[in-house]
């Protein structure tokens, strides 16, 4: 069953993830500063290297160099893990997203490292991991700017995890199953984001709060308390909280594309129908990944309460009206 | 299955015992708290063990349930936690004696 | 085979190793992280017994929920100050122990020596079945939604009422009053001396430096 192949297929797919999960926020953070720029009237980066292309690249050797503090009244084991917390899991995230269909090349290789059949409850739970982060940054810094920040992240994020969830059901509802390439596999008549409008919304709102971005970077309020949770840290640590926010917010925008826009579905070129689809779930991703870095250059940040009240008070009871209404159609469609 | 049920049930033992222990002797409210939660740690895994090997879903559900006590244990008892903190500042047990007599 | 033992091996004696720092430690936030590492090793013996959907809920609520609750409070409450104090109790611990050797042997005895599981014992989902149904989560909602579909709606009103007690019992007593800012403006003019005296000290400033 297992030969040495398969064996090599799934280290191919595990180093990919491992190149792509760091380097694709690299090139998050230039076109963020490059199209805020360009929304706010402004160039952007331009002079490190060819159009300011390798300003990310200098900013990495920058951190790299600087010094590596620990506050000296902190916890240093728990100060040292939590940058793990945060990236880790965004990572591990990747081992079930399917970036393509079963391709042909040999033999069937699907574009996915595993096939789980408890994918969506994978992911939340690794959603779930990622408070951590945020939690022990903010402890063990010993700084009330940094436990403010992380006390504001966690009630953030659990409360919007909840949403988030809420929003999923709706799609689960449709499909009977948890597994994300059955979930696309399904999507190829019509995407969920014209049944499932609503919980598209109540999704992408509770994504955006879950990676703590503007209109709900609350917790890292520059204005307010610094830099949050992360204020204390320096370096390759910071670097590190830099790149989890970014590798979230790529997370979060293909998990909405597998979710509600169809995944990999699309016109494709016949004899190269692996790699265009490919290229349609890009494609997509990077579109939402645009409408994060636009909401940035839109909307003023929420006061807190107003955060709070959004959550519990309009999104959650809206994913549950859209959840009684999806369940009630799929009961007459069926 | 190569693992028996034995293992898995000892397994469950030891967190058990160890959160009774736990809850038996620390001070801190906290800690007896989280105690409490590595009991039905313990608990978890002798339901989910017993079911598997059972061949029966009872397990599973029992977990489920467990695991609905456990968050509204949680939600209460800090609840309390952090009402109590409007009136003392040191959270161990000894000290909690103002219903005592 | 093998590979399970090994997988065994390793999750019980992280997890029981965790279980003592748990209840060891002097922090209450160390206590709390190593709990954690044993709901994540819990998680991964459930994944060992097949049942990965309980794995995913077990790592989502206690992992997710309960212990990032905990450590709210503990933030909340800023448990810091206390640390040098006493953390066992100094005379209860002669009875805790003996208590909780007796309790082991008691338990550890029942898990050895269980009679094996026959045949007729057995219920109605055998790995296959559940690997027909689509797997664990599948096989659990046709025992949740049927058998014990009244237990599970019971489960979720004690879920509703805890969530409403843990409103009420939280609740600050003073939140009216911060809830209204303009009548704690209008009591702190109605009451002269709290009002004055800032304006008094501002043009106090002045005249030291003259």
């Amino acid at each position: 069953m297992v030969d040495g192949w398969d064996v090599l297929i799934l280290v191919i797919k595990a180093l990919a993830i491992f190149i792509i999960v760091p380097v694709a926020p690299l090139v998050f953070v230039l076109a963020e500063r490059k199209i805020l720029g360009r929304i706010q009237s402004r160039i952007g980066p331009n002079r490190v290297g060819p159009w300011g292309l390798l300003q990310t690249l200098a900013d990495g050797i920058k951190l790299g160099a600087k010094e590596d503090f620990i506050p000296p009244a902190g916890d240093r084991v728990v100060f040292w893990l939590a940058p793990l917390f945060m990236v880790v899991p965004a990572a591990m995230a990747w081992a079930v997203i399917p970036i393509g269909p079963e391709v042909e090349i040999g033999r069937k290789i699907g574009l996915w490292v595993t096939d789980l059949n408890v994918a969506i409850l994978y992911i939340l739970a690794l959603g779930s991991v990622a408070v951590y982060g945020p939690v022990m940054a903010g402890w063990s810094s010993n700084s009330k700017y940094a436990l403010f920040g992380s006390l504001r992240s966690t009630a953030q994020v659990i409360s919007y995890e909840i949403t988030m969830g809420v929003a999923v059901l709706g799609v689960l509802v449709y499909t009977g199953s948890f597994s994300l390439v059955d979930i696309v596999e399904k999507q190829k008549d019509m995407w969920f984001a014209i049944p499932q409008v609503i919980g598209l919304f109540v999704f992408l709102v509770s994504g955006i709060a879950e990676t703590n971005r503007a209109p709900f970077d609350l917790p890292e309020a520059e204005t307010e308390i610094v830099a949050g949770y992360h204020v204390e840290y320096s370096g390759m640590r910071f670097a590190m909280f830099f790149l989890a926010e970014y590798a979230n917010m790529f997370l979060v925008s293909a998990l909405a594309v597998i979710l509600f826009f169809g995944g990999w579905h699309g016109w494709t070129i016949p004899g190269i129908e692996g790699l265009t689809s490919v290229l349609w779930f890009m494609l997509k991703t990077l579109a939402l990944m645009f409408v994060y870095f636009w909401l940035r250059a839109t909307l003023p940040r929420l006061r807190y309460d107003q955060l709070m009240a959004f959550c519990w008070k309009f999104l959650l009871p809206l994913g549950i009206v859209n959840l009684l209404i999806t369940a009630v159609l799929r009961l007459g469609w069926s | 299955m190569s693992i028996p049920l034995n293992a898995y049930l000892l397994v469950g033992a030891i967190l058990f015992s160890l959160g009774t222990l736990g809850v038996l002797m620390r001070r801190s409210v906290l800690i007896v708290f989280i105690s409490i939660e590595l009991m039905l740690q313990g608990v978890n895994l002798t339901f989910a063990a017993y079911g598997a090997f059972l061949e029966d879903m009872a397990g599973s559900m029992f977990v489920v349930i467990s695991l609905t006590v456990a968050a509204a244990e949680a939600a209460v008892g800090l609840a309390i936690l952090v009402a109590l903190g409007r009136r003392v500042t040191e959270f161990y047990v000894d000290r909690l004696d103002t219903l005592r007599w | 085979m093998t590979d399970q033992i090994v997988a065994f091996t390793y999750l019980s004696i992280v997890a029981s190793v965790a279980g003592l720092a748990t209840i060891l430690v002097r922090s209450p936030v160390h206590s709390a992280l190593s709990l954690v590492v044993v709901v994540f090793h819990v998680a991964g013996m459930f994944v060992l017994l097949g049942n990965g959907f309980l794995a995913a809920v077990q790592v989502i609520v206690y992992a997710g929920a309960i212990v990032v609750l905990f450590l709210f409070t503990m933030m909340l409450l800023d448990l810091r100050r206390h640390e040098t104090e006493r953390t066992v109790h100094r005379r209860q611990i002669w009875l805790a122990i003996p208590i909780a050797v007796l309790l082991f042997a008691e338990v550890a005895w029942i898990a050895i020596s269980k009679p094996e599981i026959s045949e007729n014992l057995k219920g109605a989902f055998p790995p296959q079945t559940i690997d027909e149904l689509g797997g664990s989560a599948q096989a659990l909602a046709t025992v949740m939604f049927t058998d014990y579909l009244l237990p599970f709606e019971v489960a979720s009103v004690l879920l509703l009422a805890a969530a409403i007690g843990a409103m009420v019992l939280a609740r600050n007593p003073d939140e009216e009053s911060l809830a209204s800012p303009p009548d704690m403006i209008e009591d702190a003019a109605g009451t002269d001396g709290s009002s004055d005296q800032p304006e008094g000290e501002l043009s106090e400033t002045p005249a030291t430096h003259g």
